[in-house]
């Protein structure tokens, strides 16, 4: 049996920036993933926005880790080689209730200590984003609002922390937990591992792993959020990511620019029983069609939409974050939704703080290095960089995935560097191949080869998404073996 | 950089007969850029026969009519770079491309022929509702994996779309022993051709499922079943007509799009209607010395159209490089209304006989077909049928355009 000084639950973009954190310090770390790939959760589909943080109730978790985080934000994305654009977040008020309620956040936003936020008329609305609808009135302006790629962030942190020692195990789906005095024992069905301490960043199945240790003290319950993504041409219709006026459900749907270049509308708000529904709503669609149109004077062109899908946010009973020890040397990480992403990097340095008082020895390794090279280098040099890297590797000559212009060179990269990719949706969470306008109709058999040759398998064995996911299913009659 | 008097991108059908026509009104200076390994675009793919017949007068495979031009590509020595990706093209005719050998490089052509075809619509496009497990494929996709790779992507099939491509694909998927559930098409017509749903679904006995639709896609990591639903006039699914197929693989042929993003980048405006650039009668683009043919310009039913109009872009092409072009001080604009599409050309530039295509939005029976120059008519033929899925053609003669500024076309009954 394996064992580590500290497993971490969850490799999602929490549970990737707690294990990074903790490669800092000389420790022998193991990641644990249920799924076949990092970031298939929450991280995998949400709205990629670092808040400013003017929502959070002042003197909660949720307002202390998101000031923190988004202020942390951009050092963190630098050295890790991940895109973030500093765009600004606006709360567009239609009518004097919704006045009301933005000068309430604006005044909650400077005592969470958000710099600058501040309620803008409608003609600096105007100068800041052209395309805001006429029955806007006025808005909070949030200048240190960004956006990241969540799931960039979150295969870049583990990345890292694997490059700096850490392990990481996917299809390892945590069925049991034994606890003794000095150490875990964590199964799946398959294998089990030992551990001194364990973090639960399981995301929406934080409660059940908690359970394992007997903590009941919290549940989680899936929100499901549906998603449209328009087209690259769509991108510049927003700068700024577009907020309506808050209710009860959450922040209601918002249009984005994405880090990417295309524009990103939704999520709708449903909570579920069924935390395995990845399904998008007919009904949620069309909601997002009809009133995230509204927020801009220019219709939206559906017919550019590249894909829809569904992210379940992990909304705990609690109303905030819930980071605290479940017991003695293990740390629940859990209920983390919006503002989850912006206060990860902040809640990694906590939740390393809580497991050193739990007796973790933090003692700083020497050869630690916080940068991940840019995985996005090659794509945005200039023409001598792009020649500089085919000189040194042909294979970044051969463009692949025609819609996103992604080489072979970058498609092996993402086979092979940490975390590797190991299906067709892995790849192109790392490289976009397959992202672009056709969503892989062209490349995805030529992806399949090269996954199938870097990993010495069978092509008929590659997946989409691992499990039972496979693309074909034999060979055609005609074939000789 | 590198110079020449012809680039032409993309080595299909298109370009390679935009290439031989060039060359035969002499010029030598000729390079053709292809992304993929070998000549032949799609065709490659398209082992069912039904190709050439207007061309050769008989019944070829893809790959054989794709051969016919390329074994005379060889023979004409015309110079190809395979596994060459175009990246940019620039209203100065500056090409960027890239390959394994060359690594990133810039041409600068005299003239161009934009020739890159054109891509299935992917399901995000259309946000169908449900889950997102692997099974769902563009029909064309499907066609790749089972015709080159030698993979069945599925057994128990539903196709969404009855273009040209998801006809074919029932047929092949049943000829691989599949089997095909139906053929759901949202109109109350299909958009492929006549001969392909007798040939491919009639003749096997598969449901062709007019006004239906796609409303939901089940399975959590393969297809495991999908939704269908009749719609009414307005395209909205009836939710009284659901009905649950379960199948493991979803094909979409939903439309196809010209690939024009090069175009774009070039600065050239695209027709909202085709999704191409809009041209004269040579195939020029609104930049001189720019052409385009083929699927990259509006989506053709037959291969055949598509080389006779690349033919034409050649000769447009190679007349503009030798300074021949016709310099004309008039530009005839031709507008539809509506229940014509679209024309090809969109403008009359030059003084001679013109073909012009176009396509119908909807299916008329017995239906005139009126040229006009807003005053009086210029040509009317009858028609007992027309439909979206069949080009048609009327021929300007050039006696007839004298003195004319405008061109409307329309279908009258």
């Amino acid at each position: 049996m394996k064992h580590f000084d500290v497993a971490v639950i969850g490799a999602g973009v929490v549970g990737g920036l707690i294990a990074r954190e903790l490669s800092r310090y000389n420790l022998n770390i193991c990641i644990l993933e249920a799924q076949n790939d990092v970031a298939m959760g929450a991280t995998r589909a949400n709205s990629g926005i670092v808040h400013a943080g003017f929502d959070a109730e002042v003197g909660s978790f949720k307002a202390r880790f998101n000031v923190a985080g988004s202020k942390m934000m951009k050092r963190v994305t630098d050295e890790l080689g991940v895109k973030y654009k500093n765009n600004g977040s606006l709360v567009v008020g239609f009518s004097d209730a919704d006045r009301k309620h933005i000068e309430k956040l604006v005044a909650r936003g400077i005592e969470n200590g958000v710099e600058g936020v501040r309620l803008i008329e409608v003609d600096e609305l105007r100068a800041i984003e052209p395309n805001i609808s006429d029955s806007a009135i006025c808005a909070l302006y949030a200048p240190t609002g960004a956006i990241v790629c969540p799931y960039e962030l979150c295969i870049a942190s583990i990345g890292n922390a694997m490059d700096n020692g850490a392990s990481l195990k996917c299809d390892f789906k945590v069925e049991k937990i034994e606890k003794s005095d000095e150490k875990y024992v964590i199964y799946s069905e398959n294998e089990h591992i030992s551990a001194d301490f364990v973090v639960n960043a399981a995301g929406i199945y934080a409660d059940e792993i908690a359970k394992m240790v007997g903590d009941e003290s919290f549940t989680v319950r899936a929100r499901k959020g549906d998603y449209i993504l328009l087209d690259r041409e769509c991108g510049t219709m927003a700068n700024c990511t577009i907020f309506r006026c808050p209710n009860e459900m959450g922040k209601g749907i918002l249009v984005s620019p994405t880090v990417d270049g295309n524009l990103l509308l939704g999520p709708t708000s449903v909570n579920i029983d069924d935390k395995g529904d990845k399904s998008t709503y007919a009904d949620g669609l069309s909601k997002i069609m009809a009133t995230a149109s509204e927020n801009l004077r220019v219709g939206l062109p559906f017919g550019k939409s590249i894909t829809s899908f569904c992210g379940l946010r992990a909304y705990g009973n609690t109303g905030d974050f819930i980071i605290r020890p479940a017991c003695e040397r293990f740390i629940n990480v859990a209920g983390i939704e919006s503002p989850g992403l912006s206060s990860a990097p902040a809640i990694a340095i906590y939740v390393a703080e809580l497991l050193e008082s739990e007796g973790l020895r933090l003692e700083k390794k020497e050869d630690f290095n916080p940068i991940r090279e840019p995985k996005h280098a090659f794509r945005e040099g200039s023409i001598a960089e792009k020649n500089e890297y085919i000189r040194r590797d042909a294979s970044y000559g051969r463009i692949i995935c025609r819609c996103e212009s992604i080489s072979e060179g970058e498609i092996l990269d993402a086979i092979r560097s940490n975390p590797p990719a190991r299906d067709l949706d892995g790849v192109k969470r790392r490289c976009r191949a397959g992202m672009g306008r056709c969503q892989g109709g062209f490349c995805a058999p030529y992806v399949m080869e090269l996954i199938a040759r870097e990993n010495g398998v069978d092509f008929a064995s590659v997946t989409k998404c691992g499990g039972e996911s496979a693309i074909v299913f034999s060979k055609t009659k005609g074939v000789q073996e | 950089m590198r110079k020449a008097d012809l680039v032409i991108i993309g080595g299909g059908p298109a370009g390679m007969a935009a290439a031989l026509s060039a060359r035969e009104q002499g010029i030598e200076d000729i390079l053709i850029l292809e992304r993929d390994s070998s000549l032949g675009g799609i065709l490659q793919q398209c082992i069912h026969n039904g190709f050439g017949l207007h061309t050769f007068g008989e019944e070829l495979t893809g790959p054989e009519y794709a051969w016919r031009y390329e074994k005379e590509v060889i023979d004409k020595k015309i110079p190809v770079l395979l596994n060459t990706m175009v990246l940019s093209v620039d209203e100065s005719k500056v090409i960027t491309a890239s390959n394994t050998e060359d690594g990133i490089f810039q041409i600068e052509a005299k003239a161009i022929i934009l020739a890159m075809g054109c891509r299935e619509r992917p399901r995000g496009a259309l946000n169908i509702a449900g889950t997102r497990p692997s099974g769902i494929y563009s029909a064309g996709m499907a066609q790749k994996l089972v015709n080159m790779k030698g993979y069945m992507p599925g057994r128990e099939v539903v196709i969404l779309g009855s273009g040209d491509i998801g006809l074919i694909m029932a047929r092949r998927m049943t000829f691989e022993g599949a089997r095909v559930h139906a053929v759901c098409e949202l109109m109350p017509y299909s958009g492929g051709l006549a001969r392909n749903i007798e040939q491919c679904l009639n003749d096997f006995d598969i449901p062709l499922k007019l006004s239906h639709t796609v409303v939901e896609i089940h399975g959590k990591e393969r297809l495991e079943g999908v939704t269908i639903a009749r719609v009414d006039e307005n395209r909205r699914p009836i939710p009284e007509t659901r009905e649950y197929i379960p199948c493991d693989t979803l094909l979409l042929s939903v439309g196809l799009i010209p690939e024009n993003e090069l175009t774009a980048g070039a600065g050239i405006e695209l027709s909202r209607i085709t999704n191409g650039a809009t041209v004269d009668e040579n195939r020029q683009t609104e930049i001189e010395g720019i052409f385009a043919c083929g699927n990259v310009l509006h989506v053709h039913d037959l291969v055949d159209f598509v080389s006779s109009e690349a033919e034409i872009a050649g000769r447009g092409a190679a007349a503009y490089i030798k300074g021949e072009a016709e310099k004309s001080d008039r530009v005839i604009n031709i507008s539809t209304d509506g229940r014509v599409r679209y024309t090809v050309p969109q403008r009359i530039a030059g003084q001679g006989d013109v073909d012009v295509y176009f396509r119908v939005a909807d299916v008329y029976r017995d239906a005139t077909i009126k040229v006009s120059d807003g005053e009086r008519v210029i040509l009317q033929k009858k028609k007992l049928k027309l439909a979206p899925g069949e080009m048609e053609c009327v021929k300007l003669p050039a006696d007839k355009l004298c003195g004319v500024e405008n061109l409307r076309f329309s279908i009258e009954f």
